[in-house]
């Protein structure tokens, strides 16, 4: 079953005076439990893919339905509320706050909530266990190395148990050990927690790690053999 | 080598809302600044310059000032016929015996509450040749026997029928005005005179209040005094009258200038921290900039004259600014009561060039003792760390 | 409230920044504070006075006085229920260097027309029968070191020579708009020793309706119009006020000053939020992509400013209140009842609230409509 359908979705932006157009007419599904990292060349539109995934921006035309909302059809305000509930974005850096501990970074979804604190802490607990970094709970940014200021940020998207989660180039800035810690996670999400994964990447070996890898090239989107599983 | 002034220029620029928010800090600090100090100048030199250097004022001994004072005709002689007392040029002593008085006048405009207390002095017609600087500047002097009066040049237009002609209204008896008079911009501008014989008739029955005298001998006012003092007939003090009128001002003076200091001072205060914050801010943002300096090979000290004489610019446009903000209040004429005389004194804000150039000097101070801290931070800094 | 934490983060991440400002923001409030409590001491008359007195002057000025027999006259007039009378004496004590109010009182009728000035009951009868006893404010007490009973000496100023009291009454002022610092002494020792000069400075009324007061003044005034002490009558209100209107344009100068200061600190205030917001701009987009809606991001910034503007607020307006009472600042005397009112706080907690919406209102709207995308683009 499609978590997420784009359909016939057109998207261009004004750079001076010319329209560039990212891609046109563009239809693609991403399954419910699927793991995609998508691949292609900058500029080629895949940060812009995920963007509109995920509410941030809109398509010129067409239509984006996640988990059967129509995102497209939402305001700005419904849209936050909207993403607190179904998305968790990492990025590939700055995201966390570094004036707040980790703890207090991951805890930040659950603001938007009713939880009460207890639950709460509770809460982020179980998410930075299952990063493994619940040792290093009232770390500061500052005091993390890149990898393990990654792992946070995943515990943040995952922690309001999100439909789905997206990530822009999430190794980008990541030594070798610290992106295997990263991807290593991410599978396990994947396939223990059954969370649907969209992942942007330039590097062919995390792309491996998924179980589809899409490449987006002008525009158009053409799949290719997955690695493991 | 020193590190081209071009480059604070450009830096500057590129921030320029903060930029000028913290030069207007600085300039409101400025202006407020100017324009205190411009008001208790006013003031101090309205009654600083009154009177003459070579000119003694009496008064009964223990008065502090001329309206609690009371002199008989009897002392009057006497003194008059005093060595010390200089000459006219018709051989009769130079002295001027004065009725003084304060009366409520209604000001122009303002509600009945308002009450100004403004002095009335009796003169004989020696007043204008012993106190100096007496100008008439519209109509003639009073004639004697009537009921004229002459008003000075700041009560003008301030207060209730005071152009020439008019009549004024005190003491139960009409007044025609028939002239106005400057006086230098001394504390005399502010008063109503009058012939003392009138004033007597109404006020103060046969005495008078002071008696101001030339010195023959500019020099000999102590020998004078003591003559005064020694002499058993008569129980006054003389005083300078120069100095007397300067010690008038000297309780409102100096609250005035307290006032000034500690007002700007605690404002300074708030603007420094002001710059304080843009200046830190900008080291940090320029930090890869400056590393990149100091591995060029400029000095340290470089670095930090470079930012001092950032923040000190930015802190004299805002000096500039709060200079021409206070520009217009000078000339502007205010009044207030002079506690010490009990009257009113009008004066007008002085803002002197010197004044200005201690304006500009204060922010550029501001601006030094602002950046100095974030200046000295972005030299000290250690170029590895910066560069990574 | 559950944002509190993120906020106080927030303003802990340039903690010399946010102190600083706040210190300003308190420097200014306390100059405001001080300033306007100027003019609102000045123009305390109507605090200090009653609405059923009235006060009568010599019409040409208040240096003239009024003759005795003017007493029983007043005592005549419709509506005046009872009479007294006061002389300005204007003294030196000491070096002079502190100036105090010193005047001659008629002293039963005085001191039952003023309630507040609380003498104890003791004390009053000694004043009624001695006839070089003084009363003399705590305040005046407490500044010279003097005792009850202590004999004071005065240099005369404008009453020549030396005058010795005694002091049997201390008075505390049940209002605190009425100094505690005047110095009150018999008006008969003052009329015995100059018989000639001595005269009443002023008349005190006390009116059984308060609204027949302007009837009185015209009756008063208009009884004495061709003799040659005419009167000018007013309320006791009236009378206070015209003291504060010598000071002249002085209410005007420390409103104008008072504004400048707070738009001065306006500005380093706005600075400080703009400078921070600049520095911000991915942590906004990354909880923007969190789910956090453009108003929470608005209504966040504005919290900020709020945490500074008040904190800084409270700190000056407490110091401006409690700093004369402990450095046992002295207005010289002139300012009696030199206090921050309730009116003042109150002005002063919306100067606060205005620096917060200024200064933080334009960073506010920046974060609330930085474009995410954009945003997004600088953190990649």
């Amino acid at each position: 079953m499609a978590l997420v359908k784009l359909h016939n979705v057109n998207k261009s932006f004004q750079r001076e005076t010319q329209t560039v157009e990212v891609f046109t007419d563009l239809s693609v599904d991403f399954a419910e439990g699927s793991f995609t990292a998508l691949m292609g060349p900058s500029g080629s539109g895949k940060s812009t893919l995920l963007n509109l995934v995920a509410g941030l921006d809109k398509p010129t035309s067409g239509s984006v339905l996640v988990a059967g909302s129509e995102v497209t059809a939402m305001n700005a305000s419904a849209l936050a509320a909207w993403r607190a509930r179904h998305i968790g974005f990492v990025f590939q850096s700055y995201n966390l706050l570094p004036v707040l501990t980790a703890r207090q970074n991951v805890e930040l979804p659950l603001l938007l909530t009713n939880l009460s604190k207890k639950e709460r802490m509770e809460r982020c607990g179980i998410a930075l266990g299952v990063v493994g970094l619940d040792d290093r709970m009232d770390h500061y940014p500052r005091q993390l190395s890149g990898g393990q200021e990654q792992r946070v940020s995943i515990a943040r998207a995952i922690v309001a148990d999100p439909t789905l989660i997206l990530l822009d180039e999430p190794t980008g800035q990541l030594d070798a050990k610290s992106s295997e810690e990263v991807l290593v996670l991410l599978q396990r999400l994947n396939t223990e927690f059954r969370k649907t994964i969209i992942m942007v990447t330039h590097d062919a070996h995390a792309a491996e790690r998924a179980k589809t890898i899409l490449h987006l090239d002008k525009g158009l989107l053409v799949e290719a053999e997955g690695a493991l599983r | 080598m020193k590190i081209p002034f071009v480059y604070n220029v450009r830096s500057v620029l590129q921030r320029p809302v903060s930029t000028a928010l913290t030069a207007l800090g600085i300039g409101l600090v400025v202006a407020v600044f100017v324009a205190m100090l411009a008001l208790a100048n006013g003031f101090a030199m309205a009654l600083v310059g009154t009177g003459s250097a070579d000119n003694v004022i009496v008064l009964r001994r223990g008065a502090d000032n001329e309206l609690s004072s009371g002199i008989g005709r009897d002392a009057i002689s006497i003194i008059s016929s005093f060595p010390h007392v200089a000459l006219a040029a018709d051989g009769h002593p130079l002295v001027s015996p004065e009725t003084y008085v304060v009366i409520n006048v209604p000001r122009v405009g303002a509600d009945t509450l308002a009450i100004a207390n403004v002095v009335a002095r009796g003169v004989s017609d020696r007043a204008f040749e012993v106190r100096r600087n007496i100008v008439v500047t519209e109509g003639r002097r009073f004639q004697s026997g009537k009921s004229e009066i002459c008003v000075g040049q700041k009560l003008v237009g301030r207060f209730q029928n005071t152009a020439v002609g008019q009549t004024m209204r005190f003491a139960g008896r009409d007044w025609t005005v028939v002239c106005h008079f400057t006086a230098a911009g001394s504390s005399f501008e502010s008063e109503i005179w009058g012939e003392n014989e009138q004033f007597q008739g109404v006020f103060r029955g046969n005495v008078f209040q002071s008696l101001t005298f030339r010195l023959k001998d500019p020099k000999g006012f102590a020998e004078a005094r003591r003559a005064l003092q020694d002499d058993q007939r008569i129980q006054v003090d003389a005083h300078e009258e120069r100095a007397f009128y300067a010690d008038q001002s000297q309780l409102l003076g100096s609250i005035l200038r307290f006032l000034a200091v500690m007002v700007t001072s605690i404002m300074a205060v708030g603007a420094v921290f002001g710059a304080v914050n843009t200046m830190y801010a900008a080291v940090s943002s320029r930090t890869p900039e400056i590393a990149v300096l100091l591995t060029l090979g400029f000095q340290p000290r470089s670095v930090l004259v470079s930012f001092l004489a950032e923040s000190a610019v930015i802190a004299l446009i805002g000096g500039v600014i709060g200079c021409l903000l206070a520009l217009p209040m000078n000339g502007v004429v205010t009044s207030t009561t002079n506690w010490a005389s009990f009257s009113e004194l009008a004066f007008a804000f002085q803002v002197t060039p010197q004044l200005l150039l201690e304006g500009l000097i204060f922010s550029i101070v501001m601006g030094v003792v602002g950046g100095f801290f974030p200046a000295r931070r972005a030299s000290k800094m250690p170029v590895v760390q910066a560069l990574r | 409230m559950r944002f509190l934490p993120l906020v106080l983060a927030n303003l802990g991440r340039h903690k010399r920044r946010t102190v600083l400002t706040i210190i300003s923001v308190a420097l200014a409030l306390f100059l405001f504070a001080s300033l306007r409590s100027v003019v609102t001491t000045l123009n305390s008359g109507a605090e200090v006075s009653s609405a059923s007195r009235m006060v009568v002057q010599n019409a040409s000025a208040i240096v003239f006085t009024l003759p005795q027999s003017y007493a029983n006259r007043l005592k005549a007039v419709p509506h005046v229920k009872a009479v007294t009378w006061a002389n300005w004496f204007g003294g030196k004590y000491g070096d002079g260097r502190k100036f105090f109010a010193t005047f001659a009182i008629d002293p039963e009728s005085y001191v039952a027309m003023y309630p507040e000035i609380a003498v104890p009951d003791s004390q009053k009868e000694a004043f009624f029968h001695e006839r070089t006893s003084a009363i003399a404010g705590e305040g005046l007490m407490k500044t010279f070191g003097w005792k009850l009973g202590q004999n004071v000496t005065f240099q005369g100023t404008i009453f020549p020579g030396d005058w010795t009291f005694t002091i049997r009454g201390v008075y505390h002022p049940t209002t605190k708009a009425i100094g505690d610092d005047s110095f009150m002494f018999r008006y008969d020792y003052l009329y015995e020793k100059y018989p000639a000069q001595v005269t009443p400075g002023w008349f005190i009324l006390q009116i059984d309706d308060p609204s027949a007061a302007p009837q009185v003044a015209k009756a008063i005034d208009d009884q004495f119009r061709n003799s040659p002490a005419p009167t000018k009558t007013g309320t006791e209100a009236a009378f206070t006020q015209g003291f504060a209107t010598m000071w002249g344009n002085v209410s005007l100068l420390m409103n104008t000053i008072g504004m400048a200061v707070v738009f001065a600190i306006l500005l380093v205030t706005a600075n400080a939020m703009m400078m921070s917001q600049r520095e911000r701009t991915s942590e906004v987009a990354v909880l923007k992509t969190v789910g956090f809606s453009n108003v929470m991001i608005f209504s966040l910034v504005i919290i900020e400013a709020a945490v500074i503007s008040l904190v800084g607020a409270a700190l000056g307006l407490l110091t401006a209140a409690l700093l004369p009472k402990l450095a046992g600042f002295d207005t010289g005397g002139f300012l009696p009842g030199f206090h921050v009112t309730a009116g003042t706080a109150v002005i002063g907690a919306g100067v606060a609230l205005l620096l917060t919406v200024a200064s933080g209102l334009v960073p506010a709207l920046g974060a609330a409509r930085l474009p995410v995308v954009q945003a997004l683009r600088r953190v990649e």
